[in-house]
């Protein structure tokens, strides 16, 4: 076969070949042709859209009009210092941002743990098929289902009615809950991703070893997971810190976002900076949680 | 694992509970769109089937629903091409800044949904000078879903051996073709479950929407986010609700068939080649 | 193609990168508005209609049967966005795309100073001529002589009751203000959620504590502001909901969550519609609790870049015509700007085409000719520093808006 392929013609070098040519042997050309575009939107189009915004944040308003003039000043975020209720409003969105992660947490390992390491193949994918149903039914409809749930007249109200105790009603705890509610899928599959690449080997030496599965659970799952808890976490702490919609919707608590659509208009410098908080606490989490090895279980 | 019989009881029992949280708001949904009345009480006083008729005849919903199938496929196309892109630079090579990649991609889905949707439309009207419209809020969709896509594929391409491209190369195959019939097919189920959450996430978003959308268009959330407190019309918001949730058992059964049989091709934690190899 | 280290040339890439993003920064291309100036653009006749219009407006101002006859008359059709407060309505206006916008005093000010709105020409709308003299010319629709827009209608701020769950009938703002009434009825009360509510507090405050010195309640030094903020954080554990969707506060009264609250008309017609039972203070008091009220003024107003100026041309003359303006303003429940709107037949021919009860003594009802009655009112208008009286030392807008924030906690 080699003799008669030595003496055939070489291939015509057709542009695709050509440019492959260009290509091979030099990485960092491959590089910046496949990273082009992602980076050029990402860096020019997104980063250079918060750059903007940010921008704003140190420049002054007029109180009549709303208009910008971008003269340089601090005062904004002088405001955000001297008035208490600022620092009240982003401990709070922390707070519950934290409470709600930890919460599906708890919620989403159970399940998780079932279907990746008991459940039969078939359960398997019908209880992925219904983990994944609720994120198909939209926000909003879920937001107002809650509210109607909650409300004076609503069904929790209704179904605690004959124990005589009265619902949460509208409020934080509120917030918390359907916060905890919305985000719940999120948690669960990177959680489960995580625990169905351990393998069932690994469990099984464990328990050879002499392990109980609690001690096998303490030891082998809850340390190989948690890079996968900490995924989960990033997109409920993340839609959490974000959210304004929810909080205005079942209760009278001020979010962090909630300042910000409020200032939008009238003084977009102000809620510039006080955009700042979010994005710094999120910096700081990613940072945290790539470190902690979450990327790779996104 | 073994599990002793009243620790898999407990389990069964925890997971019940976790699936009726899940499931009870979305049971009261699925009720309220036969409610008879339109006031939202609990229990309903009637149950009617009125309300479908109603909402398939209702053209501000049909409009509303086209238009959020357009961007989101037009967004989930430009985030298949750059997030295809972005990971195939990181998976197969090493270079300065390639951590950062990763953060760059996740950033836009991390931060708020207001700062996305502000400063992007402050961006559009004021330093573009571009009026808002569908394309920019298929910009902004596109913008936050590259992640997925991302995500998936790169996850895919770590799991495969190089070898194969090498392979491929080694017989004769320029970049395009190795691309075109190795890595892609390789490629093809990661870039469907990426797909498909990212068509989800363009379905469902609301606030960046809010911000980016011009005056005469609306998605389904933005048509939802309009009638949500109108009496007449949330049991059709219900009702469109409910249908869209019927409708996505199909695709999401289809993406998790993908994806199951993607681990059965290429094992767990191997590859192809190790799987050919292994056999003697 | 295994993976190499790309070395030196990426580093040059990602340096570059960063360049570009810094120069943006740098170059300070950010959120500069418009013009900082007035817009002076005034249209000279009015053409044929484009056949669209897109208006911004409050709920209620824009429907059925006013709408479709409208469209009717002129084939354009109209595109209304809802909007809850004068905030929203001045976000929705800069955003762009929209023609016309149903402007309140709180806003009027604002989108005139910043250019969003163009001056009308009065001479092409005819229906102008008629209007009630105590709405043309008002510093809220006229700015150095200058003509911005059409009055549409005017109203006083309600407060509303569930009957059944309030006794004994107020006739005071203090069920809401006071705090050991409005402790009463904690988590029950329905307050509006827009930093304008000052006033309302600053209203209330003129009548109690008559020592503060308020005139004007958007017109406050520190002290008054300081007192009417105070008055409101002690208001806050009480409040059930602070609202800003019109259909939202209906649905929460409507299912009980609260029996108390500051509305306007358009709830309250629609509650009582709905069989709830809703009371507010009586005709004979004008519906105004005896402090007074706020209240708006309202001026349709053309965008600067209005892309269908001869459709919002017509709308503008179309709202203040007899038919259309009584039928808007009983279907609301405020004062008609049309004087002919309140011929007798006009009325009944308009409720009867919205399936009303007729109500020839509507305006009356409302005050619609009667100015000494809006004395009382104090319509919507942008807090500024310069108090009207030599000083500037009130507070401005900014001021009020931050003090909310700090209100609600």
């Amino acid at each position: 076969m080699e003799a008669a392929d030595a003496l055939a013609p070489a291939p015509k070098r057709s542009v695709g070949r050509r440019l492959a040519d260009l290509f091979h042997g030099r990485p960092w050309l491959q590089v910046t042709g496949l990273l082009s575009g992602p980076l050029a939107w990402l860096v020019i189009g997104y980063l250079g859209s918060l750059a903007v915004l940010l921008a704003a944040a140190f420049w002054s308003v007029s109180a009549l009009t709303g208009e910008v003039s971008q003269t340089f000043s601090l005062d904004n975020f002088k405001t955000l210092i001297d008035d208490p209720v600022y620092r009240t409003i982003a401990w709070r969105t922390v707070r519950i941002a934290g409470l709600v992660t930890i919460t599906d947490a708890l919620l989403a390992f159970p399940i998780a743990f079932y279907m990746a390491k008991v459940a039969s193949r078939r359960v398997r994918a019908a209880m992925v098929v219904a983990v994944l149903m609720p994120l198909w039914s939209f926000y909003l409809v879920k937001v107002y289902a809650w509210r109607t749930m909650l409300s004076t007249d609503g069904i929790i109200n209704w179904a605690l009615g004959p124990l005589h105790i009265h619902g949460p009603g509208y409020g934080t705890t509120a917030v918390w809950l359907v916060m905890s509610y919305l985000w719940l899928p999120y948690m669960i599959l990177p959680i489960f991703a995580g625990l169905e690449r351990i393998p069932n080997s690994l469990l099984s030496a464990s328990e050879d070893l002499g392990a109980s599965p609690f001690t096998t659970f303490r030891r082998v799952i809850l340390p190989l997971a948690f890079p996968a808890v900490v995924a989960g976490s990033i997109f409920t702490f993340a839609l959490t810190m974000g959210d304004y919609i929810t909080p205005q919707l079942v209760s009278n608590t001020q979010f962090i976002g909630t300042v910000v659509s409020n200032n939008i208009t009238n003084n977009l410098p102000l809620a510039s900076a006080f955009a700042v908080v979010p994005i710094v606490v999120m910096v700081i989490y990613l940072l945290i949680a790539r470190r902690l090895g979450a990327f790779e279980h996104l | 694992m073994r599990l002793s019989r009243s620790s898999r009881i407990s389990l069964r029992i925890v997971v019940a509970i976790v699936l009726a949280f899940i499931y009870i708001p979305l049971i009261v949904i699925f009720i309220y769109a036969f409610n008879s009345s339109n006031l939202l009480e609990w229990p309903p006083p009637g149950l009617t089937l009125h309300w479908f008729p109603e909402a398939l005849k209702n053209t501000d919903a049909r409009d509303a629903f086209v238009t959020s199938l357009k961007v989101g496929a037009a967004a989930t196309a430009v985030a298949l091409f750059l997030g295809t892109l972005a990971s195939l630079a990181v998976a197969r090579h090493r270079f300065f800044g390639r951590e950062t990649v990763s953060f760059l991609v996740i950033l836009p889905i991390a931060l708020p949904g207001i700062v996305t949707g502000v400063a992007l439309s402050d961006t559009f009207t004021q330093v573009l000078g571009v009026p808002l419209s569908l394309l920019t809020v298929i910009i902004a969709h596109a913008t936050f879903c590259i992640v997925v896509v991302y995500n998936n594929v790169v996850a895919r391409l770590r799991r495969s051996s190089m070898s194969i491209d090498e392979a491929s190369a080694d017989l004769g195959a320029d970049p395009w073709q190795t691309f075109r019939y190795v890595t892609l097919p390789t490629m093809s189920t990661a870039l469907a479950a990426g797909a498909l959450l990212a068509f989800a996430l363009s379905f469902d978003e609301i606030i960046v929407t809010l911000f980016t959308i011009g005056p005469g268009e609306q998605t389904l959330p933005i048509w939802i986010f309009e009638n949500l407190f109108r009496p007449n019309q949330i049991p059709i918001v219900n009702v469109v609700a409910v249908i869209v949730v019927l409708l996505s058992i199909i695709p999401v059964y289809l993406a998790h068939r993908l994806t199951r049989e993607d681990e059965g091709v290429s094992g767990r934690g191997g590859s192809v080649v190790t799987e050919a190899t292994a056999t003697p | 193609m295994r993976g190499q280290t790309a070395g030196r040339p990426m580093r040059t890439a990602w340096l570059i990168a960063a360049g570009l993003v810094a120069m943006l920064f740098a170059t300070g291309c950010g959120s500069s508005s418009s013009s900082s100036s007035r817009n002076t653009d005034m249209a000279q006749s009015v053409g044929k209609g484009e056949g669209e219009l897109n208006l911004v407006a409050w709920a209620g101002y824009v429907a059925n049967p006013w709408k479709s006859d409208f469209e009717k008359a002129t084939g354009c059709q109209v595109n209304v966005k809802v909007a809850g407060t004068s905030d929203q309505m001045v976000q929705l206006m800069r955003q762009g795309g929209y023609d016309g916008v149903s402007a309140s005093g709180n806003a009027s000010a604002r989108l005139v100073d910043a250019g969003d709105v163009s001056p009308v020409n009065v001479g092409l709308v005819p229906n102008y001529q008629s209007i009630y003299p105590d709405l043309k010319d008002q510093p809220y629709n006229t700015f150095d002589g200058t003509h911005y827009g059409i009055p549409h209608g005017r109203g006083a701020n309600l407060l509303m009751w569930n009957k059944n769950d309030v006794k004994p009938a107020p006739t005071s703002w203090d069920v809401m203000l006071d705090p050991k009434k409005a402790a009463a009825y904690k988590g029950k009360i329905s307050v509006y959620d827009d930093a304008i509510y000052i006033a309302d507090a600053a209203v209330y405050l003129k009548a109690h504590q008559p020592d503060l010195g308020i005139d004007n309640p958007y017109e406050l030094n520190k002290t008054q502001f300081d007192a009417a903020v105070n008055l409101l954080k002690e208001q806050q554990p009480n409040v059930g909901e602070y609202w800003s969707d019109a259909l939202k506060q209906i649905s929460a009264f409507s299912g009980g969550d609260d029996v108390v609250g500051t509305t306007w008309q358009y709830q309250y017609f629609a509650l009582k519609g709905k069989g709830q039972p809703m009371a507010s203070s009586p005709a004979s008091q004008g519906f105004v609790p005896k402090e007074g009220a706020t209240g708006w003024s309202d001026t349709w107003m053309i965008s600067s870049q209005a892309a269908h100026p001869n459709c919002m041309y017509k709308w503008m003359n179309f709202i203040v015509s007899p038919k259309a303006n009584a039928e808007v303003a009983q279907y609301f429940g405020e004062a008609p700007a049309q004087s002919k709107a309140c011929d007798p037949s006009t009325l009944t021919a308009a409720a009867k085409a919205e399936g009303l009860p007729a109500n020839p003594k509507f305006c009356d009802q409302y005050h619609a000719a009667d100015p000494s009655f809006w004395k009382r009112v104090y319509y919507w208008q942008t807090p500024l520093a310069d108090c009207g009286n030599g000083n500037t030392d009130c507070m401005d807008y900014n001021d009020w808006v931050n003090a909310w924030t700090d209100i609600k906690g």
